[in-house]
């Protein structure tokens, strides 16, 4: 499909006299410094590595981590299991949540069921299913597939529920086939749900998964951190924790927000 | 025959809407369907479409089915040349003289939200017209339209009609559109219905 960019309205705000704003990107670098500087005033003020080390303290440690490969080996694994976890719990909840949203019937059904999840707290998932699965990779990513499915669920019937009945009705008389209606008629329409799903579950998966990994696994960024505060090492605990925020930062920034752009072109055009 | 509809009854709930309506509409014939609004007209249409199944008696329907709805109905996440191809399976160059058919050429890359409204019309017409069907529904698609637009669309139909022959059965309200376009009409009143003009059909 080809978008024409140049016929869209020449003048879409007429702020003539409004100073033209930074560029996105900019924006974000100077926050993160802004945030960056923040720590350092704070660990300043604290004047106590051990509680608070800055970025003068974290930044050696976490060449030397990424020099000797251990960062990489720890991060490899969280990521892996955020993945596997992210794929079951979106697909899981998008075909649940569109089907609840389309048959009021099933919903009245397993509308409690719903309420339950989403109420069991992750720390009682990830105890049972340790405990009923055993301490091992598959309890690891059912757990926080099962944390993340009933938040899925619900927003995916938020999006099936405002489904076009008008649409529908079009692709049914000229006889779309189903694999044509799923692509240009339902995903356009959930993409909107999906991808602020997508967003809220990817930042909620890897908490989770941080958890799972401090009560019962030896590799990931959340076994390090356990590992280090079992030893009052702050810096070690920082180490990791921002290198995570960092991949999923990127992972915002090069995969997520391209793929939500695409989804949107249309609105903008 | 296109189409044959031998309909014993319609109910929603305890109510029944439409009861012994028997007619059929042979290729290159259009059939108005006048009346009051809320007396079901649209929801015949629906039954004819195959939307609505949940009735008692009969349609039958020979070949492709196309519809003009009140609305657009547009997909507004595809192009204008992409809402004629991913409904119809026409390939690019007859999607796009499709659009050219009702003076949308060279538009084919725009958005449904980049057309006017009387561009959105045209372009749902030109979507019926590049399904090439044996049968053509209109759902009063000229309803709120200004009298200019409402113009340029019968005319564009007509000539449609002409030069395909679907089988057309048009829902309307405008007698004075049913007297254009239409070569048979049929009022529908409250619990039963009329033969108004020229032939009978029933």
């Amino acid at each position: 499909m080809s978008v024409s960019e140049e016929t869209g309205p020449i003048a879409r705000r007429g702020t003539a006299l409004v100073p033209r704003p930074l560029p996105g990107w900019a924006v974000r670098v100077l926050s993160l410094l802004g945030l960056l500087t923040f720590w350092w005033g704070l660990a300043l003020l604290k004047a106590d590595p051990m509680v608070l080390p800055g970025p003068q303290a974290v930044l050696p440690r976490l060449w030397s981590e990424a020099v000797s490969g251990a960062l990489w080996l720890h991060l490899g694994a969280t990521l892996g299991r955020v993945a596997q976890a992210f794929a079951a719990a979106m697909s899981l909840g998008l075909v649940l949540g569109v089907l609840m949203g389309l048959l009021p019937r099933l919903n009245r059904w397993l509308d409690p069921w719903l309420v339950f999840f989403l109420n069991l707290p992750a720390l009682v998932v990830i105890v049972l299913c340790f405990l009923w699965i055993g301490l091992n990779e598959t309890a690891a990513i059912v757990a926080v597939a099962i944390n993340k499915i009933p938040l899925v669920t619900a927003m995916m019937r938020e999006g099936a529920r405002a489904l076009s009945g008008p649409l529908s009705d079009m692709a049914q008389v000229f006889g779309m086939s189903p694999l044509a209606r799923l692509r240009h008629i339902l995903l356009p329409q959930l993409a909107p749900h999906l991808a602020a799903t997508a967003r809220a579950g990817l930042s909620l998966i890897w908490k989770i998964v941080l958890v799972v990994e401090f009560l019962g696994r030896g590799q990931g960024v959340g076994f390090k951190i356990h590992l280090h505060f079992q030893m009052f090492d702050v810096t070690m605990v920082m180490v990791y924790a921002l290198s995570f925020i960092a991949v999923m930062l990127a992972i915002e920034t090069l995969i997520l927000q391209p793929l939500e752009a695409r989804a949107r072109r249309w609105r903008e055009a | 025959m296109s189409l044959q509809v031998a309909l014993r009854s319609k109910r929603f709930g305890p109510s029944e809407v439409l009861r012994d309506l028997v007619f059929q509409v042979a290729p290159g014939e259009v059939l108005a369907v006048l009346g009051p609004s809320g007396v079901g007209k649209s929801t015949l249409l629906r039954i004819i479409a195959g939307l609505d199944r949940d009735f008692d008696g009969q349609v039958r329907r020979a070949g492709r089915v196309a519809m003009v709805f009140q609305e657009p109905t547009l997909m507004p996440w595809r192009s204008a040349r992409d809402n004629l191809r991913l409904t119809t399976g026409v390939d690019r160059a007859q999607a796009d003289a499709a659009l050219a058919r009702v003076g949308l050429a060279g538009k084919g890359a725009l958005y449904p939200g980049q057309l006017s409204l009387g561009q959105q019309r045209r372009l749902s017409l030109a979507r019926a017209y590049a399904a090439r069907p044996d049968i053509l529904l209109l759902d009063e698609p000229f309803v709120s339209l200004d009298a200019a637009l409402v113009g340029e669309m019968l005319a564009l139909t007509e000539s449609v009609i002409a030069e395909q022959r679907p089988a057309t059965v048009f829902v309307t309200h405008a007698q004075d559109e049913a007297d254009r376009l239409a070569t048979r009409q049929m009022v529908l009143a409250a619990q039963a219905s009329v033969c108004a003009s020229g032939r009978r059909f029933a």
